[in-house]
């Protein structure tokens, strides 16, 4: 025996809409289960889980904290994935951002005006998209395969960072230890209401740049080749297209959305060019972008219902001591049933008994 | 189906009975922030060893809550926030990344006391604590010194900071002073807690015809290694004498243990000071050594001799004539070395086969 999704011939619009309800709700079901089974109270647990982190300004501070360089990654990655490129590397691109932006603050210091942070911005922008660039050389030159070529890049970047913040870029006055100085106020992406809790700008920068990306992916004729060339390249190419242009859009796009959340995190959240700057975004954003259906406005709702799960995994091992990796387990339901509902509501799964011989032709 | 049912209502019971009961919030709160999960075996299981330990210690008079995996960066950061809002009173933060955050929670929340282990900056209401590990680490070496057939070990490293550039130092001295050819070789897996890059480090070791492991990270997957090679290893942090029942001769264990509860006694009585550094060591307790097991007589008690005197202070592990690794002198004769050049360690001493990443 063997399954297989067959596309449905139209799609419901209710279920469509209701899908992620009807998610949330199986993933509290499982989540009531496993904390009964752990011994844990299953409603204090999912309490902590869900709404303990948005019940304090300061909590829905670090929420933002947390969501807005998943949100920018994704943004970016949605474009790219929709016009049928795999840039799979953001977080590479998230760290050549932060490098390049750093330049600034670490190697003129002195250079402390009202531009300071516009050009560490634009530089991070500029690192991304010439990381992202890489990939997409290759790919329209050699016909390399994009998402070996950017994964692969990712650990470049990883290792670069750390020679930097362990040796060129290290603090003079840090006994050695790795990290760069501290950025002085002026290369700070400063905090939005202090006095509440300590979100930076980079969320706004992130809505922002959703919000921009969404209107030109639904007003403007750019946004339009994107789709006509990520549905078929061929009627793309009729139209006059040219999908080799579009591979250097699509990754020079999403390289500098990801470095423009590099940079922001380092002059935001960080404060300092550290050794490892970011704990996966760039993989976490993919995860994102397609929690979004490839939207940038749904990537903003994406993305605070995966930070949410982050935080209230912490809340929940803080008040009832339940173990870290039972709140990953809960993110994995949580994502699988979103994802699960969304893929069954398009497609049907057909079991298919005994002919064994043949060949499977998947789709989906 | 008929067990899910069950289970929910069991679920549902649960819920109802211990809803309301856990939350008195008179007792005093001591809370941990772990890089490591508390099962690593190494580390971040030392730490919450201790924390059980202040638990059986100070009983009814407090209780404790701990996060693990907490990455460093700006997630340790609203970890630690976390903490110092959900009422604890004294916090600490056991990893070196954790130094600037704790700093920057600690200047928000004034009223709450934070310690962090294994830095070098304090603030009002933040001290640092740290444990001599080089002195057991110059222990084990002198013991790898005496066995060892081939005059090489393998060492798995973590970062390149000072705390770990001077385990290595400490480990040749020791190895040095019974053999003084003796060789090491670093191999640095740029993570404290990955047991598949460990391991892997490991094996690459011991395939260059290394014949004793040492590590300065987290997991117990080194010790295995050097249990199927049939080689010697020597636990780092928690005793791994269950991974490596015949490789182990010995292990480093942390035993924060007595410290906490002596700090959070301070913490309740209101003679905690922020501001201060610790950094204690054998002879202190904070450090100690697992029993001398698997090796010849005379080498235990050749280990057992140098463990007293440097309760003692009779000796230094680091006392001169020492030459760096490009030959320049670093120690005349007699010379023992500064708590301050030891903390800021950025250079190998002679014997070291590897270049310092710089």
């Amino acid at each position: 025996m063997r399954l297989e999704l067959i596309k449905r011939p139209q799609k419901s619009a209710l279920y469509s809409a209701i899908s992620p309800l009807l998610a949330l709700v199986l993933t509290l079901l499982a989540g009531f289960l496993i904390f009964s089974l752990l011994g844990k109270p299953p409603v204090a647990a999912l309490h902590a889980y869900f709404i303990e982190p948005l019940s304090e300004a300061w909590q829905l501070h670090e929420l933002a904290i947390k969501a807005a360089p998943l949100i920018m990654i994704a943004v970016g990655l949605s474009v790219c994935y929709r016009s049928n490129n795999w840039n799979i590397g953001a977080e590479g691109q998230f760290i050549i951002g932060g490098i390049t932006g750093s330049l600034v603050p670490i190697l003129f210091p002195q250079f402390q005006t009202l531009f300071t942070l516009p050009v560490m911005l634009l530089l991070g922008f500029i690192g991304g998209a010439a990381m992202g660039a890489i990939p997409a050389l290759l790919k329209t030159r050699f016909n390399t395969n994009e998402i070996l070529t950017s994964l692969m890049l990712v650990y470049v970047a990883q290792l670069f960072l750390d020679w930097l913040a362990r040796g060129r870029f290290r603090d003079p006055g840090g006994n050695n230890f790795p990290g760069s100085i501290r950025f002085p106020e002026s290369a700070r992406l400063g905090e939005i209401f202090p006095s509440h809790g300590s979100a930076h700008w980079g969320i706004v920068l992130a809505i922002l740049s959703a919000i921009i990306v969404w209107f030109m992916m639904r007003f403007l004729m750019k946004g339009f080749e994107v789709k006509v060339l990520g549905g078929s390249p061929r009627a793309g190419r009729f139209g006059g297209f040219s999908s080799t242009k579009m591979v250097f859009f699509a990754f020079l796009l999403s390289g500098g959305l990801a470095g423009l959340a590099g940079i922001a995190e380092v002059a935001g959240a960080i404060g300092q060019l550290r050794e490892t700057i970011s704990p996966g975004y760039g993989f976490a954003a993919i995860i994102v972008a397609f929690l979004g259906r490839l939207n940038p406005l749904g990537a903003i709702a994406a993305g605070f219902v995966l930070a949410l799960t982050y935080l209230g995994g912490e809340a929940a091992q803080m008040s009832l001591g339940v173990s870290e990796k039972v709140a990953r387990v809960f993110q994995g339901l949580l994502l699988f049933f979103v994802l699960g509902c969304d893929t069954l509501i398009h497609y049907r799964i057909k079991f298919i008994f005994g002919e064994a011989g043949k060949p499977a032709t998947a789709k989906g | 189906m008929r067990k899910t049912l069950l289970a929910l209502a069991a679920g549902i019971a649960l819920a109802a009975t211990s809803g309301g009961a856990a939350f008195a919030q008179d007792k005093f709160k001591a809370c941990f922030v772990y890089i490591g999960p508390v099962t690593d075996g190494g580390w971040t299981q030392a730490h919450d060893e201790a924390r059980q330990y202040v638990e059986e210690q100070l009983g009814d008079e407090i209780e404790t809550a701990y996060l693990e995996n907490v990455p460093e960066g700006p997630d340790s950061e609203r970890a630690i926030t976390r903490m110092a809002r959900s009422g604890c009173n004294i916090v600490f933060t056991t990893s070196f990344g954790y130094m600037d955050p704790t700093i920057a929670v600690a200047e928000k929340h004034p009223d709450v006391m934070f310690e962090h282990a294994t830095g070098y900056k304090t603030a009002d209401n933040v001290t640092n604590y740290n444990a001599r590990f080089y002195e057991g680490r110059y222990i084990i070496g002198q013991i790898a010194g005496n066995i060892s057939e081939t005059g090489t070990a393998g060492y798995i490293a973590s970062f390149p900071i000072p705390e770990v550039v001077m385990g290595i130092n400490a480990f040749l001295q020791g190895a040095r002073s019974v053999d003084p050819d003796f060789k090491l070789k670093v191999v640095w897996v740029n993570s404290w807690h990955d047991a598949g890059k460990e391991a892997d480090a490991a094996k690459a070791l011991v395939d260059q015809g290394v014949d004793i492991l040492t590590q300065h990270t987290d997991s117990a997957a080194p010790m295995q290694v050097a249990e199927e090679r049939g080689i010697h290893a020597f636990g780092q942090a928690f005793d791994q004498s269950e991974a490596g029942p015949t490789a182990q001769k010995t292990a480093i264990l942390d035993t924060w243990g007595p410290y906490y509860v002596k700090r959070i006694k301070m913490a309740m009585d209101g003679t905690w000071k922020g501001g201060e550094s610790t950094w204690d060591g054998l002879k202190d307790g904070i450090l100690t050594m697992a029993p001398y097991r698997n090796m010849p007589d005379d080498v235990k008690a050749m280990a057992e001799e140098t463990e007293a005197k440097i309760k003692s202070g009779e000796l230094h592990p680091f006392t001169g004539p020492i030459n760096k690794q490009d030959g320049t002198e670093w120690l005349a004769e007699g010379e023992t070395a500064e708590d301050g050049t030891l903390l800021g360690m950025d250079f190998y001493v002679e014997g070291v086969d590897d270049t310092l990443p710089n």
